[in-house]
């Protein structure tokens, strides 16, 4: 239907970047930021580099369910790589509601086009909820509704990858009561590979680098028990704070704008949840690494956590019985007690195994299996 | 007679659905449905008041802190509580770059391949655009050489077959007029403004931890701290550079690349600016406080109401005439679906009526959309960057009339000529321009505070909810960029009770009502040309002009707590 109809993609990252003018000094700067987010040492650049210039662009699909497209927006504003590099040289991004030209038939066209002439070799990105309740009318697109959709494209993908909290376990659309029975992608669709980038929104740089990782070693990196990667995941947020320097010594905030707040002390008294929180949102920043919502006086409200909206609300609450507090007690310790089995899963995999691990069969019941989960109520 | 369905209509945020009928090459009629619920507003009954803004804003990540600025309003309305005024500023300059960044992704990357063929720009002399873009602006990336490197980039994509995003257009449609040039002067642009959105969103990050969805409000004000002497502070001398620079660079972007830009494109399309009129009848609660948020008279855009594009009045507004219909939504009231009701006594009580997905059309003599119907005062009105632009021009506003007739004067047309797709495109333009600048005045004001040691942030004097009356209510508004933004918050014992919003594109893109008075779209799309049914350009190009957010639009957020009863399926 469409007047140029793409078949496989061709072209290898390498011819891509020449074709379009990108340097090979550029071209390692590049996988240098991607071998830095992925936390492995830096001599995997070479290997990633030459990965890079053999292997050819994937195919990747973009589906938008029950969302408010601020990973789509995330996206847009991925730094390293860009946008632009990210669609016109790592992927033939061929489907993507926010940005493609075409819509209507047209748009369905390349969607079932991709899924015919590429079946199991593309990637599927998955943003948003997906509404199970009533025979799914809470979301539907061209007539189908959004499981339908989800269950034809993420079963013929090599992979899926959910990004942000609606996809990954439901996020803000199944907090309690769940009005429409939102579920994320991997619940909604049993047996399909996921890698589930929660957040809200996902950090593009964690995307990008989780491709990269992909086309260098051709399998997704390490992931946790809720198929998270453990480079982006497998960290307390608290144990990475630039305040943590001022919690140890005792100096927190207040009350908003006082003298600790204006000198950048600790947060934890206005309801930071930085201590039950694992992320590399210290490290890997926002906005072209500008900064991060405690650097910017807020507390961490723990977006990267299991169903978040609830089990970490109401926000500016004190987390409460942290063991030692306001005493010279290590703060891993603190943090492990909190986080439990998501941090003590990140010390049984080293950098080796995140090379090794392969894809591994969805978690049941994803979310459910963390205590402090149980805590909504909903179903 | 042909049915033309657009689902999904793409470029936009959120799920959109377009039925027109078409007949003798003109839509003869059309219905807007917005096809996704998502029923937040049961999820916030009883939660903190005071993190309502970090749920509300998850309404949408494209119009990010949009929400969550009507959210403490309101909130802060019904405490009574005024914020600093750094507090203000930097809510004023969050909410201005919101706007400059969303109108120029807008324009290029939601929008102008309605109006540009990128397959046309490989016919292109690039000498000849080079000649074409030196003589609109003075922007520097402007050589021979530079549009054959895009030519060539672009060339490659697609002869290697290798379009990705750019798949799938109607490239060839006969509705396509702009030269083979300008196509590429457009389609490098295209480019350069993804990279100037990333770079110039780090405002945000600056003022809000992270874009999308900020993190530095407060119910009395924000987290970002102000010290000329702390260098951990989120404001001191150093970021107040930062600023400065990412303003400047806003500025020269929209003065130099968007605005002219769209003056040369709209220069080949200017029947566009007969197409499209719509309703005729504005509304703006107007914004940007230059003091309290109560003195509605210092507000940069002014409140009001101009009716029937008569742009010699403005009439006063009263959010008291604002009401909500479900006669077509897929909604329940229990006062019966034909009485409309204010947000203060809304009702989201879902039950969907419409065919069971598969399905090929929507039955739209019955209920169609999961949109709510607003109007004002019983009649349907039109909200956004042209609402804003026409009630300031009628106000004499000293900014908004000499840049709105500067810019008629270059298109050598009269004012009426706002009243149409184009002139959408060109109000959102005149917009940036004048927000970019004004952001220059906000930082100035920031920095002036500083130096003279007025560093509050933060009002907390109702910050302990056990300050607070038993039961308290009040409104936040907003001109979000797509338009007029309402949130209507009720508090008992501490806890949210009802919760309502009503959003600029349920305004715009709703459906038609108990009168069967249609929305902003639907009136906006009669007598459109469609040369192709197949390829229905022209009905994008109308509905791409209102800036479409269905995530925002769906009636999100009531949380009177009425319990969503089970669906039938039909």
């Amino acid at each position: 239907m469409s007047d140029v109809c793409l078949p496989e993609d061709k072209l290898s990252l390498k011819d891509s970047l020449t074709v379009r003018g990108i340097n090979r000094r550029k071209f390692l700067k590049f996988c240098s930021t991607m071998v830095a987010t992925l936390a492995l040492p830096p001599k995997y650049v070479a290997q990633v580099a030459t990965a890079l210039s053999n292997v050819k662009r994937p195919i990747l699909v973009w589906l938008e369910f029950s969302d408010c497209a601020g990973n789509s927006e995330s996206m847009l504003r991925a730094t390293s790589p860009s946008i632009a590099e990210m669609v016109l040289d790592l992927l033939s991004l061929e489907y993507h509601e926010v940005l493609m030209a075409g819509s209507g038939k047209y748009a369905d066209a390349v969607l079932q086009r991709v899924m015919r002439e590429n079946d199991g070799k593309y990637i599927a990105v998955v943003e948003g909820a997906i509404p199970l309740a009533d025979g799914g009318v809470y979301c539907t697109i061209g007539g189908r509704t959004a499981i339908d959709i989800a269950t034809q494209v993420c079963k013929g993908a090599l992979a899926t990858i959910a990004v942000g909290a609606c996809a990954w376990d439901g996020g803000i659309v199944r907090a309690n009561p769940n009005p429409t029975g939102g579920v994320g992608v991997e619940e909604a669709v049993p047996g399909i590979k996921v890698v589930n980038l929660g957040g809200c929104p996902h950090n593009p740089a964690n995307t990008a680098a989780v491709l990269t990782h992909y086309l260098t070693f051709n399998e997704m990196p390490a992931l946790d028990r809720y198929s998270r990667p453990l480079f982006a995941y497998g960290r307390v947020i608290h144990d990475q704070c630039e305040r943590r320097a001022h919690y140890d010594a005792g100096r927190f905030v207040q009350e908003w704008g006082d003298e600790g707040h204006r000198r950048g002390w600790c947060l934890y008294k206005m309801g930071c949840k930085g201590p039950q929180a694992t992320y590399n949102c210290p490290t890997v920043r926002w906005n072209d690494a500008t900064s991060w919502p405690v650097k910017s006086g807020h507390g961490c409200i723990s977006c990267a956590s299991p169903r978040f909206w609830d089990t970490r609300s109401p926000f500016y609450n004190r987390i409460p019985d942290v063991a030692g507090f306001g005493v010279d007690v290590p703060v891993s310790e603190i943090g492990w007690a909190l986080t439990g089995a998501v941090t003590a899963a990140t010390l049984a995999h080293g950098i080796g195994q995140a090379i090794r691990t392969r894809f591994r069969p969805p978690q049941e019941a994803t979310a459910e299996t963390e205590a402090d989960v149980s805590l909504t109520g909903s179903s | 007679m042909a049915r033309v369905v657009i689902d999904p209509v793409t470029r936009i945020e959120g799920h959109l659905r377009i039925e027109a009928q078409v007949d003798g090459g003109y839509v003869a009629d059309a219905w807007s449905s917005g096809t996704m619920f998502r029923g937040i507003e049961l999820i916030l009954k009883g939660r903190d008041p005071r993190e309502a803004w970090i749920w509300a804003q998850r309404i949408c990540g494209v119009c990010t802190t949009v929400h969550a600025l009507a959210s403490v309003r309101s909130v802060e309305n019904a405490l009574n509580v005024e914020v600093p005024d750094n507090a203000r500023i930097v809510r004023n300059l969050i909410a201005a770059s919101q706007n400059v960044q969303d109108h120029v992704i807008h324009f290029y990357h939601l929008h102008a391949l309605d109006w540009v063929d990128v397959t046309s720009a490989l016919k292109a002399d690039p000498g000849k655009t080079s000649q074409i873009a030196e003589s609109i602006s003075p922007w520097p990336k402007s050589s021979r050489n530079y549009f054959k490197g895009v030519q060539d980039k672009v060339n490659a994509l697609v002869t290697r077959q290798q379009l990705s995003l750019f798949t799938s257009g109607y490239w060839g449609h006969p509705a396509y007029q702009l030269p083979p040039e300008v196509n590429l002067l457009a389609v490098a642009h295209y480019l350069e403004a993804l990279d100037f959105q990333r770079q110039f969103i780090r405002i945000h990050a600056v003022l809000g931890g992270k874009n999308p969805h900020l993190q530095t409000y407060l119910v009395g004000g924000m987290t970002t701290t102000v010290d000329p002497n702390e260098p951990e502070a989120v404001i001191n001398p150093e970021r107040i550079g930062l600023l400065r620079d990412l303003v400047t660079q806003a500025q020269a972007f929209v003065e130099q690349v968007y605005l002219p830009d769209v003056l040369a494109i709209a220069g080949f399309y200017r029947e566009w600016f007969q197409l499209g009129a719509g309703l005729g009848n504005f509304l703006g609660y107007g914004d940007y406080p230059a003091g309290s948020i109560d003195d509605m008279s210092r507000f940069y855009f002014p409140r009001g109401i101009v009716m029937k594009c008569d742009l010699s009045k403005v009439y006063p507004l009263d959010p008291m005439q604002v009401t909500e219909s479900v006669a077509h939504a897929w909604y329940e009231y229990s006062g019966g679906d034909n009485a409309p009701k204010h947000p203060w006594r809304g009702e989201t009580n879902p039950k969907y009526s419409g065919p069971k997905p598969p399905y090929e059309f929507l039955d739209v003599e019955a209920k169609y959309s999961w949109l709510k119907a607003p109007r004002y005062d019983g009649t349907p009105m039109e909200v956004g960057p042209l609402a804003r632009v026409a009630i300031a021009y009628a106000s004499g506003h000293p900014q908004v009339k000499p840049a709105v007739d500067a810019t008629l004067k270059k298109l050598n047309a009269p004012p009426a000529a706002l009243f149409s797709t184009l002139g959408r495109v060109a109000a959102r333009a005149i917009e940036s321009q004048l927000m970019a600048a004004q952001m220059t005045t906000w930082v100035d004001q920031l920095e002036n505070n500083m130096s003279r040691g007025n560093l509050a942030i933060h009002n907390g004097d109702m910050w302990n909810p056990d300050s607070w009356p038993k039961n308290a209510r009040g409104a936040g508004f907003h001109e979000a960029p797509r338009g007029s933004l309402g949130h209507w918050v009720e508090i008992e014992n501490k806890q949210i009770k009802n919760y309502q919003a009503v959003v600029p594109t349920t305004w715009n893109a709703g459906p038609r009502d108990e009168k069967g008075q249609r929305g902003a779209y639907e009136v906006s799309l009669l007598k459109t040309p469609v040369a192709d049914p197949e390829r229905p350009l022209e009905i994008l190009r109308t509905v791409h002009s209102f800036d479409p957010c269905m995530g925002c639009a769906v009636h999100v957020m009531d949380i009177r707590g009425h319990s969503i009863k089970k669906l039938s399926m039909v």
